[in-house]
Formats: C-alpha cells, structure tokens, sequence
C-alpha cells in the first residue's frame, strides 16, 4: 500500500463494496477515513448506504438460490478454495491486520493462519452438518421419517469490531457453509482486512451475491435491516452497544427472525462450537407412509 | 344429524363422564401443592359443547408468578439439576406411567374442556402425551449424546406458555423436554382450556416429584406476560399465535432469557393429478378437520393440480358429508366443537370474507346443536392467493382450494406466505416427492400422510411459524446449553 522505494511511486487501492460479485462504490457516493492504530492515515473507505444495504440483500437472496441448490462437496471445495486464496496473500492480509489492530508481526501472522484454517475447517463441515445434525426418526408407525438441516436463508452479520479479520472470518464462514447468502458488515473502524478478503471471496468460485461485504456504519445500516422482510436471520456478533442490540432485537421480531446475541467476550481463536452453525439453520422433517 | 348418505343411522354411543371430578374452583400449583391466592380474581371456564360452567380458576397476577418462578428457581438449583440423569429420568417415566393410568380420566376431562371428540383426546392427545414423557425420560441419563458436547448444562428455569388446542398434548411437549434435560418449569395453560394441566399437577403430586420442578399458574394472556417478562427466567417457550410470539420475541430483546417459538402457520396440502385419490382425500379432511381446524399445522390450503380439481372435489364433499359434527363425546363424532365464542367469532368473520371477496362457500350439511360453539365443515372454491382465506390463519374447520399446473407453481404458491410450519404432497411419483420436499420451505413435511406426531419426530417451523424445534434430538437443543459456554 504505501511506497516501496524511493524512485517508484505506489498504485493506492480505491476501498470499495462487494456487492453481487462487484465492486461498486456506495451509492451515496460517501466515503470515511479509516486510521490505523497509532492514528495515522490509512485510506479512505466506502461509506455503505441503507441502499447499498437493501441491494445487497438483494443479491444475498440471488446467491442464496444457486449456493443452496449447490451439492455440500461443491460447497466445501469453494471453501476450501477460500482458504487456498487467503493462503497466497497471507503476508499481505497479516501486514493488514498489524496496521489495523496495532498488534506486531508474530500476532498478526497468528490471527491470519487461524483465519486460514477456519475456512479449512468450516469446509469439512459442508458434507457432515447433515450427518451429525440430522435424524433417522423411530416413529411409532410405519413411516419413513427423517430431519435434515437446511439453510434458513439470508443472514445479515455485524463482524466483530476488534477481531478485524478472524472475527470476520469466524461469523462469514458458518453462516455460509451450510448454504445460507449473507450480508456481512465489516468492522468499522478496522475494515481493510475485509475489503481484502472480499477480493480472494471473488477469486473463489463462490457464486455471486453468496457474500456481500458493506464497510460503514452498522449503526445506520442495521435497523432498516433487522426489519428487513426478506431477510431471515441476524447474527449481531460486533453490535457492542447494548442498547442498540435490544433495538435491534425488538425490529426483528416483526419478521420472527432467528437473531444471534452479541458476542463481546468471544474467543476467535477457540475452535468454534456446532452453535455457530445450527443457529442459521432450519430443521426440516419428512413423513412417508411405508407400505406396498 | 342429517343427510347420512349411509342410510344407517348412528345410536348415541356417549363417553361417560362419571370418571372425571372436577373440583368447583382450582388454586394454582406452586412449590409442589396448590395454594389459594388470597385477593386474584378467578374466571370460569367452561364446556365449549354446552356452555354449562365446568369450574373456576385463578388470574395469577405478579405476586403469584413470582413465587411460581421463585419456587422454580429453588428447586432447580437446589434439587433437579443436581439430581444424576437416571434418577431425574426415572421422575419422568412416573409421569408417563400416570397419564398412561389415568388418560381415560385425563381424555374426557380433555374433551369437556376443549370440545375436541373423545375418539381425539383418547386416541391422539392422551398416547402422545404419554408417549412423550416416555421418550425423553430416556434422554435424561443420554445428554452427552444430545450433540451439544459432554455434560452439557440445563437452563435453568423455563416458563412455557401453551395453546388450548391440544393442552394435555402441548403441555407434554414443553414440559417432558425441559424436566428431563435438568430446567424445572411455570407453566401457564390456556384461560379457555386449564383443567387437563391442573390434573397434571395431582400427577406430579402423586409421582412425588420434588416441589417446585413443575409450577402451574393459570390466567390469561396478562400471566403470559408477566411470566414471559419475569427477570428470574432463564428460558421461555411459547406456541400460540404469530401475533403474541412477536410480542414476546420483542419483550425478550436485549435480555439474556432464550426463546423457542411455535406459532401460527398456513399449510398447503399438495395433490398432483398422479395422487391416489381417494387416499389423499382422507389425508386432505384429516390436515384441515382434524381436531376442528385448531392445529397450527393445518391443511388450510388445498393446492390441486388443474387436470383433477372437478374430481377431486366431488369426493371430498361426499366424504365431508359423512362427518358426524357434534357431541365431542359422542365416541362417533369426527368434529367437535369450536373452543370458544371468541374463536368462533374470528372464524365466522375470516369466512365472510371469503364470501365477500368472491370465493364460493360450500358447508357439509349438518345440524349443529343449539347450545355451545359450532361451525360446519367448510370449503371455499374460486380462492385467489390474494384472498384472506388464503393468506391468514383461520384456525377453524374452513379449506381454501386452490389450483396449480405445473410443480414449479405449486412450490411457488405453497412458499408464498410468511409462514412456513408444515406441508402436504401427495403423489405417486418417488422423485416428485422428494424434488418437493426440498423445495417447501416448511418444517415438517407429509408426503402421502397428514398431520402425523410422534416425539422422536422434529416439529417446527420456518419463516414467522417460529424458530427451534420440538421432539427427537434436535428438540432438547431448546432446553441445554454447552457445557463450554
């Protein structure tokens, strides 16, 4: 990002959204200064409308389409492809998250290995979460009786605002793994490491629209979004403001939508539990009569 | 009766009612007895069928939900969560073994205070209400194995509020998960329907469960309130209508308590021109008759491929007219009667709709009783999706019939609503049923059966029909949490 040597000056990155699959810029034209951990500048961010937010939705429910009609061994090949992506840019992600966490090298360097390897590990999951959630049912009666999870849909995330990256990463990949679409709102003051994973999501055969990523302020986007009513589910893992976690809460209830609380303690580092998963999921029963 | 198109006539075939005694006014049970609170105010409850008053029961107001949450409370942290799996179990195979010996008792009591037939509360609601308490008796000692890591924890104290369309059968549903994964219970039954769960409460008295692991407060949507809200709850499970579950998920937000909801639904009931006819014409009266319509997972949308729809109707009303409408303890009657007036009421006036926006009323004939809630099997042709028979959950004994021609439009119709809580299909094509199956955005789906429950069976709901699930494994999700969180 910044100069290299003396005599060639840098080619800046313009920080923009993922929307659909594309870069576009916010609709309102706005952008934000984002600054690293000591205050120094560090670029100028797209600055996410409630429109942008209501398009993105919009391809979210696009991409839920093909991503939950693709086989689970098609979705954990894309995310281990994810994972393949990160792994070729992966000092360019850890200078990244040093710059934006203010953490040194060792740290960063740790924090994007275990982002790596969380996409490895969420990608085994894709051809097992019906197998270890889903039920053969002994009914009392000749039926043939299974659950099966499914995908509840459109999940609507705030990342986590400390964790820029492994946060992200740790509330993207089990909501997707499954077949769901999200709308993931990166951290706010710390956004970088997502724009860039937004690149290697769209360098990973993931179809379009399966993840949009929004950098702004989750303050402004996230009410007309938890009334949203196409939206299925929230996960408000990076909402720190307790009062606006409640508001939030309430405005989805209009809809009945599943709704993950805030997580301000969590450990991004622990291997995540089966909850990350199954919350954004349905269960689905199935009754046929046996017989000849 | 009128228009046997048998010819033969019925003889009266009456339940006794001998069996049941019924106390003229109920306390509410806290702590393991009942108690007299001195200054709520009671209301009476009464037989649906005749009008005649069957008792009197308390308003539970602050005061009493409090100590019911504080008995609770005690009771879980001092006594059941402690409590090995095996001995906790062991309480919950008692309880199954008392409504398996007294669920003669415990169906007509069912009967008389809802309306439902007796041939229902026998041979539905009592068994698997029993079956229930049977089936996670055994979960109890087996919770490492409940796919929520080793030693998962219970929650601790669940308030559950529960519907008057199935009470001894909802009450089962909530309460067996919750005792046997270690949370001890409030449970507030319907106003209209409360007598099965006071008896529930003598269970527990007679099982010797400890004190304050059940707690039975009765009243209306005021006491589900103040349960829902109470600060000393951890968990609150609620089925009911969509409308009072958003209220609660709303009175829940920015609070630590968990929340399951069961609520309202719109079912299509799927017929391709390929379905066994005559079969799914059983499977269509059984979705939508059933229990008098008050099943939230009822066949209220007849979705018929265009090619049968003629033929198909013609049977379905000459079976309709072979319904016996009356006496719920009749041990001959098919439908009983409606719970209340106010729920009569909101039926009546969802069916003029119907007649006022265009659709065509058919009735079974029937003569219905002069006393007590009666509204005559129903269907409505000429229904458009657009139509509020169509989109809003009538809960009575009313089919909207719609047609469709090719799958893809069935699925489109059947998705379009806001609920997602169970589906039909009926064809004779394996692959069809399957293709559609994934498709429904429903969370229980019949393929060639209606209406089937069984508790190692998932149930519940997508979209605003709720969120968790009821029954098998995936249920005691509801009630446990990781042991690491």
């Amino acid at each position: 990002m910044e100069e290299g040597n003396k005599r060639r000056l840098a080619v800046r990155k313009t920080f923009k959204l993922y929307i659909g699959g594309a870069f576009p810029r916010s609709e309102s034209g706005r952008t934000y200064q984002v600054l690293d951990a000591h205050g120094g500048f560090i670029a100028n961010v797209a600055k996410a409308s409630r429109k942008d937010a209501r398009d993105a939705v919009l391809s979210a429910r696009t991409g839920h389409r093909s991503w939950s009609a693709a086989t689970a061994y098609n979705r954990g090949q894309v995310l281990y492809r994810v994972a393949e992506m990160m792994e070729g840019r992966r000092a360019q992600f850890a200078a990244e998250v040093a710059r934006a966490e203010g953490c040194g090298t060792t740290d960063a360097e740790r924090i994007t290995d275990t982002a790596i390897d969380r996409w490895v590990w969420y990608a085994g999951w894709a051809d097992k979460l019906a197998q270890v959630i889903g039920t053969a049912n002994p009914v009392a009666g000749p039926f043939f009786n299974f659950s099966v999870p499914e995908p509840t849909g459109v999940v609507v995330l705030v990342a986590p605002d400390d964790s820029s990256l492994l946060g992200l990463v740790s509330t993207i990949a089990p909501a997707i793994v499954s077949g769901n679409a999200c709308v993931a709102i990166a951290s706010q003051t710390r956004p970088i490491p997502a724009v860039t994973l937004a690149e290697v999501l769209a360098t990973s055969d993931l179809p379009a629209g399966v993840v949009n990523i929004l950098t702004g302020d989750p303050a402004e986007m996230m009410p007309s979004l938890a009334a949203h009513g196409d939206v299925n589910a929230l996960d408000l893992a990076g909402i720190g403001d307790v009062e606006l976690a409640a508001r939030l809460e309430r405005d989805a209830a209009g809809t009945v939508k599943r709704v993950r609380r805030p997580q301000p303690d969590a450990n991004w580092y622990r291997t995540p539990s089966l909850a990350a998963m199954s919350d954004l999921l349905e269960i689905k029963t199935v009754w046929h009569p046996q017989g000849i | 009766m009128t228009d046997e198109p048998s010819g033969f006539p019925y003889a009266p075939a009456p339940e006794s009612t001998a069996i049941v005694n019924i106390s003229s006014s109920y306390g509410i049970f806290i702590d393991g007895a009942f108690v007299e609170p001195a200054d709520a105010p009671r209301f009476k409850t009464i037989n649906p069928a005749t009008e005649e008053v069957l008792s009197e029961v308390c308003q539970a107001g602050a005061p009493e939900v409090a100590a019911a949450v504080a008995a609770a409370r005690r009771a879980h942290d001092e006594v059941w969560s402690a409590m090995s799996g095996a001995e906790r179990g062991k309480y919950v195979y008692r309880l199954a073994r008392l409504l398996q010996e007294r669920a003669r008792e415990l169906a007509v009591l069912e009967s008389m205070d809802n309306g439902k037939p007796i041939r229902e509360s026998r041979d539905v609601d009592l068994p698997l209400a029993a079956a229930h308490f049977f089936y996670h008796a055994g979960w109890a000692d087996k919770l490492d194995h409940a796919g929520l890591g080793r030693d998962p924890r219970s929650l601790g104290v669940a308030a559950q509020i529960i519907p008057w369309n199935f009470p001894l059968l909802m009450l089962a549903w909530k309460v067996a998960p919750a005792l046997a994964t270690g949370n001890t219970v409030v449970l507030k039954p319907a106003e209209t329907t409360p007598l099965t769960a006071l008896a529930f409460a003598e269970l527990c008295q007679q099982a010797d469960l400890p004190p304050g692991v059940v707690n039975i407060v009765t009243g209306d949507g005021r006491t589900g309130q103040l349960l829902a809200e109470c600060e000393g709850v951890d968990k609150v499970a609620f089925t009911g209508s969509t409308e009072v579950g958003k209220q609660i998920q709303r009175s829940l937000a920015g609070t630590r308590r968990r929340l399951t909801l069961e609520l309202g639904g719109k079912a299509a009931n799927i017929i391709f021109d390929d379905a066994p006819l005559d079969e799914a014409v059983e499977g269509i009266v059984n979705g939508i008759y059933f229990n008098q319509g008050h099943v939230c997972c009822a066949g209220s949308r007849l979705l018929v491929q265009e090619s049968i729809v003629e033929d198909l109707l013609v049977r379905l009303r000459r079976r309709l007219q072979t319904l016996r409408v009356g006496d719920p303890l009749d041990k001959n009657t098919d439908v009983g009667a409606i719970n209340s007036a106010a729920q009569l009421e909101r039926i009546v006036a969802l069916a003029e709709s119907g007649d006022a926006e265009g659709a065509q009323r058919w009735s079974a004939p029937c003569t219905l009783p002069d006393r007590g809630f009666w509204f005559p099997p129903t269907i409505f042709t000429s229904v458009s999706t657009a139509h509020r028979i169509a989109r809003e959950e009538i809960f009575g004994p009313v089919l909207s019939v719609l047609t469709f021609r090719t799958p893809d439009e069935a699925v489109e119709k059947a998705n379009n609503t806001p609920y997602g809580l169970s589906a039909g299909i009926w064809t004779e094509k394996g692959s069809r049923i399957l293709w559609m199956a994934s498709r429904l955005r429903a969370g229980v789906v019949w393929a060639n059966t209606f209406n089937q429950f069984d508790p190692a069976s998932p149930f519940g709901g997508y979209g605003e029909s709720g969120f968790g699930r009821e029954g098998g494994r995936a249920g005691l999700a509801a009630y446990l949490q990781e042991a690491s969180s």
